[in-house]
Formats: structure tokens, sequence, C-alpha cells
């Protein structure tokens, strides 16, 4: 890079919080359709975009909706129509878009949500917490969880590539932790446009009901067998789930391939594009989580290892599709894995525990796991907790004892007086 | 007036529908896409018109459709509608959403509200048969009093929902009432639509054999009587203008209608309907009328 191209970039380094990084997204994406509801911590979001608009600098449709349930309606529609379709959300909003979102995959839709995540209610709580992110896991959507506001702006770019991509065609969230990350400010280096649409070029929609010459029958009934014809062959239910289901799977090496790309083209890169390591090369115990719960933890890494602790940490980023063979390969011969999780599997225990446990099933000499539950409902999740967690993991480990209990980390029922 | 001669030779339904025999929504769904023509996009909810379009892999229309779940029919016109204008299209290529009553009166009542309040550019058609004929005849928003459903097995206990008064009170520049029986009428009122800027509302009472319990032979019969017996009046509110339509208008003089009973006569629903709730029929249905009359003379 030259002198002038190194003060070129510099000028284009915002303050911007992570819900704004995600709508100047959007806008150098050139959305052509954005539909949205408002809802907490998300709403700064659309309304910048409505700024944008406004002023001329993206020339996007926005469908200001009724619902976050016509919100998705509308994106399946728009995006089968042949634009390039955003939309974002929270919590009940992403709980009322329920029903369109296998609708969207199974579509095979490339539609992007941004998802500031919160706590889901009852009770009222506006606060973070991955547990709406979690509710989306088994409905085909491609899922990042992003540590950072430069990370959302980057993924951002990467998620409607992947999802454009022929051999993918499958809708993605990018997430983020609400508040700490969409209402927190941080520099994030902007890109100049061209750069931007040199690497993502305009939508190339394998439906688009736009062009009236090709008649289609969008989203029509299935049966469970294959039905043949003279006019043809239609695939049964079952088919088409299928093959959703393997463009998941394959669409990891496309994951890796348009981070790979973003990387050497802007010069910043997020581990091998499906998570990162910190400080686990000579790490036998490591610490796995992701989002807000990962960055906090990556500022006690040092106070671990200064007290003696291999220790180090990976953050997942993309939690759909599990990338099950990097992950096994990682923690091949690693001794400990401690999670912290901002979800539970409720009935069960926290949700990143147990994928990570199903993950590397039949390891030889597996790693010992155990997972603690973190921060529900924005409870803070202070540096203490996370050495108390691996503190506590490590003791167990070496007592070889498994427990099926769940542990919140950071409760205070003894401030509760009513329950003596 | 459409002459027979006027309506569009083409066809845009492909020949053997899954359709009972007799279904009226089959023959308002042909002329209505006859009136449209070619450069129409179609957007349908879960409902019997689902099942006409038959399965993935073969389309049975001659315009393009998309599918959408049952509570989204105004939000997914309105995905289309947003994305056409974006391509510079939007002037070109109509935009129509066709739903059951259940799916407008019921679970889709947010979803067109909204498209209509926003003015959405597009025609909302509802195929009124009266209750949730898909899935085995069971009492929606618009199934009328004392009419027996799988679910109001003693007769539906309150009347219908009056969704052309719901959608007037949004403002909007055409709402119109439909009937099976009256395809000309029908073909009319969609090519007045397409032409009109804006959100356009058209109702359509669809008589249908095994829902209302009548041998399919009769289905125009079953129109009439409700257009006869001033049950269902063809209407248009244009811009806040109500126009009686032709096959209606000798209906404002009380003394042509048919008595509400020949209607209920001829189909087996309304087996068990009550000599009170027939009175509450000719209350309503006189009751209507007059408010006909009074609009049309203060108008």
């Amino acid at each position: 890079m030259t002198q002038t191209e190194i003060a070129d970039k510099e000028k284009n380094i915002k303050i911007l919080t992570g819900n704004y990084a995600a709508a100047h997204a959007y806008m150098q994406s050139r959305v052509g359709v954005i539909s949205a509801y408002p809802i907490t911590p998300q709403s700064p979001v659309v309304e910048k975009i409505s700024e944008f608009i406004r002023d001329g600098k993206l020339k996007a449709k926005f469908l200001l909706v009724e619902s976050e349930h016509s919100a998705a309606a509308a994106c399946c529609a728009a995006s089968a129509t042949g634009s390039r379709v955003g939309t974002a959300t929270s919590a009940h909003g992403l709980m009322l878009m329920y029903e369109m979102l296998p609708w969207a995959s199974g579509t095979r839709l490339p539609i992007v949500i941004n998802l500031a995540t919160r706590s889901c209610g009852a009770p009222w709580s506006i606060w973070d917490d991955h547990s709406d992110f979690i509710a989306a896991r088994d409905v085909g959507w491609i899922q990042f969880m992003c540590e950072d506001n430069q990370e959302i702006y980057d993924t951002n770019f990467q998620a409607f590539k992947i999802a454009e991509d022929p051999r993918v065609y499958v809708p993605t969230i990018v997430a983020y932790d609400g508040y700490l990350l969409s209402h927190t400010l941080m520099p994030v280096q902007l890109e100049n446009q061209e750069n931007i649409d040199a690497f993502l070029p305009p939508l190339k929609h394998h439906i688009n009901l736009s062009d009236i010459s090709q008649i289609k029958g969008v989203g029509p009934v299935t049966t469970p067998n294959i039905i043949k014809r003279e006019e043809g062959t239609a695939p049964g239910y079952y088919e088409f789930r299928y093959a959703l289901q393997k463009a998941l799977e394959n669409s990891i090496d496309v994951i890796k391939e348009v981070h790979d790309e973003f990387a050497e083209k802007f010069g910043r890169s997020y581990g091998n594009g499906l998570f990162k390591t910190y400080k686990t090369e000579d790490a036998d115990t490591i610490i796995f989580a992701m989002g807000s719960v990962s960055a906090q933890t990556r500022t006690v890494i040092e106070k671990l290892r200064a007290d003696g602790l291999k220790i180090g940490l990976v953050t997942l980023r993309l939690f759909r599709p599990f990338p099950v063979k990097y992950l096994r390969d990682f923690f091949k011969g690693k001794k400990n894995i401690v999670i912290f999780d901002r979800a539970i599997g409720y009935g069960y225990e926290g949700v990143l525990c147990y994928e990570l446990k199903a993950a590397l099933y039949g390891l030889q000499d597996p790693p010992f796991i155990k997972g603690f539950i973190v921060g529900l409902g924005g409870r803070d999740v202070k540096g203490e907790h996370i050495i108390e967690g691996v503190h506590r993991a490590l003791e167990l480990s070496k007592k070889g004892e498994i427990t099926y209990e769940t542990e919140f980390l950071g409760l205070k029922l003894d401030e509760l007086d009513f329950l003596d | 007036m459409v002459n027979v001669m006027d309506v569009r030779e083409e066809e845009f339904i492909n020949p053997g529908t899954r359709m009972c025999s007799g279904c009226a929504m089959a023959l308002i769904y042909r002329i209505a896409l006859k009136a449209l023509g070619p450069k129409t996009i179609i957007t349908v909810p879960a409902s019997c018109l689902t099942v006409l379009h038959g399965m993935q892999g073969f389309c049975t229309t001659k315009v393009s459709v998309l599918h959408t779940p049952f509570a989204t029919t105004g939000a997914s016109a309105s995905g289309i509608v947003a994305s056409l204008e974006e391509k510079g299209l939007a002037d070109e290529i109509c935009v129509v959403a066709f739903a059951g009553d259940g799916g407008t009166a019921d679970i889709g009542i947010q979803a067109l509200s909204g498209a209509v309040e926003r003015g959405t550019n597009f025609i909302y058609a509802c195929y009124d048969n009266e209750a949730y004929m898909n899935t085995g005849v069971q009492r929606s928003g618009s199934t009328p009093l004392g009419a027996f459903t799988a679910t109001t097995p003693g007769g539906k206990i309150r009347p219908k929902k009056n969704m052309p008064k719901i959608l007037e009170a949004h403002g909007i520049p055409y709402v119109a009432t439909a009937n099976g029986s009256y395809p000309l009428d029908l073909y009319e009122k969609f090519q007045k639509a397409r032409e009109i800027k804006g959100s356009k509302y058209i109702h359509i009472l669809s008589a249908c054999p095994p829902g209302w319990g009548y041998d399919p032979k009769d289905t125009i019969k079953l129109g009439k009587l409700a257009n006869d017996t001033g049950f269902w009046p063809l209407y248009e509110i244009i811009n806040g203008k109500l126009i009686i339509s032709k096959d209606s208008k000798k209906y404002l003089d009380p003394s042509k209608r048919k008595p509400i009973q020949d209607y209920f006569k001829a189909q087996k629903r309304f087996n068990n309907i009550s000599q009170d709730e027939i009175e509450v029929y000719r209350r309503n249905i006189d009751d209507l009328w007059n408010d006909f009359k009074r609009r049309l003379e203060s108008q």
C-alpha cells in the first residue's frame, strides 16, 4: 500500500455503533428492498437506513410494515421477485418472524437478517443474551455471531456474497450482542464503494419473478413422493430438504473461500472464517464461547496465563452450519474445554456446550468438557465469572467428575430476601 | 358494461385443475386472470387456490404465482410491489393477491390492513366461500349467521364480518363486491381495478358445493339467489362514491327481492336455521339496502 492509499483508508475510519456498522454495510451492499419493524435494540439500524434513503445515498425501497411477521414475508416476496433484500430485528421480532424463516430457506432465498441479540420474554427484558439467535438454529439458515463492530460491517458483505452464491442460496443471519455491540461506539474501517462493488457484484437470483417471460409457481404443494408426468418430474418435500441440508454442509467451503477473498482484498480476517483462536498454540485448556462473552474472556486470558495456566480461547463465528470437521481437528489432543453460554437449551444445558460435546463424539482421548451459563437477560459477564468457571472446570477435570447439573455463574440468589 | 365479446379469449389457467366440480372459485379465478392479462404476478396464501395451482414443478397458470404462508398475503404482495418498484417495473406489472375468506377476514387481516394503509399499488381479491373449506369446512369470521360448519355444528351464532366496509374505512380508491355467477361484472371490476393506482379490494362470493351442501350443477343458481334475495349486493365504491352494479340495482326496491328463505332452502348448511335468525337476516338485509339508498341520495 502506498502512503496515499494508507491516508485514504484512514480517512474512512468512522466511530460507529454496531447498529450503524450494519446500516452502513446494507447501504454499501446496495440492498434493493428493506422491510422492517421497530424493536429494541435493533431500531437504530433501520432509522439510519431511512436517513441514507432520504439523503439519496441508498436507492432502496423501504417497506415500513406493521409487524415483523409481515417484514419477513415482504422480504421473502421481494427476494423472490429478484431484489437483494435485508432486514434487522431482535428477540420477539425474530420470534414473530419464525414462521417465515423455514419458508425463506426452503425457497432458497438469499435474504440477510441483522440480529441485535436480546433475551426473549417473559419476563420482559430488553437486554442481551443469545436466546433469540439460538431459536433460529433449526430452520436452515446460515448463522454468524460477531464480536466487534468491524466484524459486523465486514461479515455483512460476506453474508450477501455467501447467501447469493449459486452453490448456496441460503438465507443468512448476522448477529451481534444487543447494547454491548449494537449501542457501543467503536472505530470501524469503512471501505470504498468501488472495492465493495468489486467484491459483491449485483445479485443473480435463481427465481426472479420480475422476469415475467419465465412463468413460475414458487413454493407450491409437494408430496411425500416424487411426481412424474409427461411435463417433467417434481421432487418431493424430502428431496427439497435434502438439497437444503447439502447446501448448508457444502456452504462451509464457500464461507471459507469468501472469507479468504475478503481478507485478501481488505486485509482483515476472522480466524479461518469459521472460528477464531487466541493464544491456543501451546494451550491444553481452551475456553469456547461466542460474541460478547468471548470479548470479555479475551481480557482475562493474560491473567489466567500469568497464574500458570496454559489456556487459550476459541470464538465461534459460524454457528450454522456448525463447523464440525474443523472443530474436531482443532480440539483433537486438547485436555480441557470450558464453555460459557449466553443461551440455554431449557431442560438440558448451555447450547454451545451440547453442540460441541456432540461434535467431538468419538474422538480418541476426548477433552474434558464443562459448560456454564452466563449473562442471561443482560446480567454482566465479568472477568471474575470466567476465572471462577475455569477454576471450577479444572478442579472437576482433575477429579474426572462429569456433572450434569447446569451451573449459572453470576447468580445472586443470596440477595433475594424473600427466599429466606 | 363489458360485453361477452370483449372478454379475452386467451386462457390463463391450464385445463385440468384439482378443484371440486362446481367450484365457483375456479370460475372466478379464470375470469379474473383473463381480465388481468399476462403482465400479472399473483400471490396466494394457504387456501383452496393453493390446491388449484397443483404440485411443485408444474405451474397451472400462465402467470407466475408466489405461494406464501397463511397470515402474510398483504405483506407478500407488498414485497413483490417493492421489488418491482426498485426495478422500475411497477407500472407495467400488476400485482394481485388472491386469498380465501379465512385468509382475509381472520388470519390475514393484519397484513392486509397494513398493506392498504401503506397505499400499496396492488389488487387484493378475496374469494369468499364463507368457511375454511380447504381444511374441511370450519367456521371463519366470514361464515354467516346460522350456517352449519364442522366447528359450528349447531349453526354459527354470530353474523358475518363485513370486510368491504372495513377496507372502505381504510380510505382506499377502489372497493368492490362481485359474485361468481356474474362473470361479466367480475371481469369489468378486475379490469377497472387494474387501471387504478393504489390499493384495490374486490370481495367475491364464491359458492362451494361440498361446504354449503348442494349439487355442483347448482353453483350458478346459488350465486344468483344470493344476489336476488339482496343478501349479496354487487357494488363499487370508487374514491368514496357508491355505485350499485347493474345486476343488483333493481333490489333497491325491496319488493323485487326474493325471500331469503329461497337462498337458505337451496343449501344444507342452513337446514337448522331458526325463525329468529331468519328475522335477523330480513332486518339486516333491509338495513343494508336502506343504508345504500340514503348514501346514494346524499352523494
